[in-house]
């Protein structure tokens, strides 16, 4: 709305204004002090130590960083894209299971059983167990049309995320007031409408900042698909540390897999700022 | 005339204690009827009963003859015949003014879109709204939330419209709002069942007031006579309290 009046601050609210002016400056001053008084004790403390040339040579080469950069930058494309799979695998599977252990009445009890079983197991394994079960014993029974290391690898990824993503799924769906569902029902919506159109939206925006929590999580974790062979960021790094008999590639994967994270922990504030202010939160 | 609505002995517990005990009403057709009573006498269960979102324990609700606490009805075409307003307006906070209208005439009545659209713009700009469709109902003040949430109900054109309580969320000066809407249906011949703790309200719109005590019917008639003369002591007692609470 603007404001088509002629009102002008009076001098009490000019005072006010100056003041908190001032406040503000002396704030940003401080904060910018004390910043740099630890920054500085830090650096002194960390170059003084009796190590650090050493630490410095074999952590932080500039060569040996631009000469590892190509192959881990190769190992990081495959797990972008194992990443992009399995989160959007993982998600439809737990999604699917959340739904599948609100559903009611006798028919559908098995699917219930079917469905908190695979919760509460795969929470429970450990991921590399299941990762070595996927990728070494399952090929072992030779069946025909047997998918790669890799696919298996991401499979066994999608289930045990799925199963953390379901909880995270459930706890949205069981977040939204049963007003809501009294409403939905009152106007003749089915079970399925209500959860289609009432339930699941509400609830997928409220878990949006844990869901990708655990997107960020898995992130990290296809690497490990890397011990049943295929190369990523760290397995690439690792080979390059072997090369080089230096640790700076580590550092290098290290700061490719934070700068990976930021657009994806950008996009979780961003998705529910947006939620908020379209649900006008802004007055 | 068989009544639209006929409840006959329902019965309903909650953890031991008895809600609504044998309780009898009938609700004829363009019948306004108020239900007033303490908190706790059974009103909003009684409402949520005959919407099957609550299930008897004992008892049965004929709605136009069809027998639907039998459980063999299919509840959700049940619903699809009477409309119910909530206290708490109970809009879907992620849908705008007009989505929370079309959801239930487009999904479950199958009306075509522009046709369902067209009649909620209609009801919208008759409860002064006609400027709001594409708000999120948080942008609305209580009373608007709540003509939203009654034109919900009404545009899918139900037999029975069922009011719970639709002010009592609502500040003094937004109560006149939702009240009018309400006298405006009334002329409109919609038959309604409201339960309500506004009196003078019940006086003018109800063509029948229902004083319940202990989930069972104590006494009904005229609003004139149950609010203006009683014949039970229960019921003058609550109104001399309603009364110093300047409720009348």
């Amino acid at each position: 709305m603007t404001i088509t009046d002629t009102w002008r601050p009076s001098a009490v609210e000019q005072e006010r204004i100056a003041y908190r002016r001032r406040r503000a400056i002396r704030s940003v001053l401080l904060a910018a002090a004390s910043t740099a008084v630890l920054g500085t004790l830090l650096a002194v403390g960390v170059t003084n130590s009796p190590g650090w040339p050493r630490v410095k040579e074999s952590f932080f080469d500039l060569a040996v960083a631009q000469d590892s950069l190509p192959a881990i930058l190769d190992g990081l494309v495959l797990n972008i894209e194992l990443l992009i799979c399995c989160a959007l695998g993982a998600m439809a599977l737990g999604l699917l299971i959340a739904v599948l252990r609100t559903l009611r009445g006798p028919v559908a009890f098995p699917v219930r059983a079917l469905a908190t079983g695979y919760t509460y197991g795969f929470r429970g394994v450990p991921l590399i167990i299941v990762l070595y079960v996927m990728t070494l014993g399952v090929p072992g029974l030779r069946l025909s049309g047997m998918p790669s290391t890799l696919v298996l690898g991401g499979l066994a990824l999608v289930i045990v995320y799925g199963a953390y993503l379901a909880e995270v799924f459930r706890a949205g769906i069981e977040s939204v007031h049963p007003s809501q569902l009294a409403a939905a029902r009152s106007l003749g919506l089915t079970y399925r409408q209500t959860m289609r159109h009432v339930v699941l939206p509400q609830a997928v925006r409220r878990v949006a900042p844990p869901l990708l929590n655990d997107t960020v999580a898995l992130q990290k974790d296809v690497g490990l698909v890397s011990l049943a062979g295929p190369i990523d960021a760290v397995r690439a790094a690792q080979i390059q540390v072997a090369e080089h008999f230096n640790f700076t590639p580590y550092i290098v994967a290290g700061v490719l897999f934070v700068l990976l994270a930021l657009p994806l922990i950008g996009v979780t504030d961003w998705v529910t700022l947006r939620a908020a202010r379209r649900q006008g939160a802004r007055s | 005339m068989s009544p639209v609505l006929q409840c006959r002995g329902l019965r309903k517990t909650f953890h031991g204690s008895v809600v609504l005990d044998s309780l009898d009403l009938d609700v004829a057709e363009h019948e306004v009827v108020a239900l007033i009573g303490a908190s706790g006498s059974g009103k909003s269960t009684l409402l949520r009963c005959v919407n099957l979102l609550e299930r008897l324990d004992d008892g049965t609700i004929h709605l136009g003859g069809e027998h639907i606490t039998d459980p063999r009805a299919d509840a959700d075409r049940v619903r699809r015949q009477i409309g119910i307003v909530f206290q708490a307006y109970n809009l879907f906070p992620h849908m705008t003014v007009l989505q929370n209208i079309l959801l239930a005439p487009v999904r479950v009545h199958r009306r075509a879109r522009a046709e369902a659209e067209q009649a909620a713009r209609t009801w919208l700009d008759r409860v002064g709204l006609g400027n709001r469709a594409g708000d999120y109902p948080d942008r609305l003040s209580g009373g608007q939330q709540q003509r939203v949430a009654i034109v919900r109900a009404l545009v899918n054109n139900p037999r029975l419209l069922l009011l719970d309580e639709v002010t009592s969320a609502l500040d003094p000066e937004l109560v006149g709002e939702v009240l009018s809407m309400v006298r405006e249906l009334k002329g409109d011949g919609m038959t309604m069942v409201l339960a309500t703790h506004e009196m003078g309200f019940a006086k003018q719109v109800a063509d029948r007031v229902v004083f319940l005590d202990g989930g069972r019917v104590l006494e009904q008639g005229p609003p004139e006579q149950v609010l203006g003369d009683p014949v039970e002591a229960r019921t003058r007692q609550f109104l001399s309290r309603i009364i110093e609470a300047g409720r009348l």
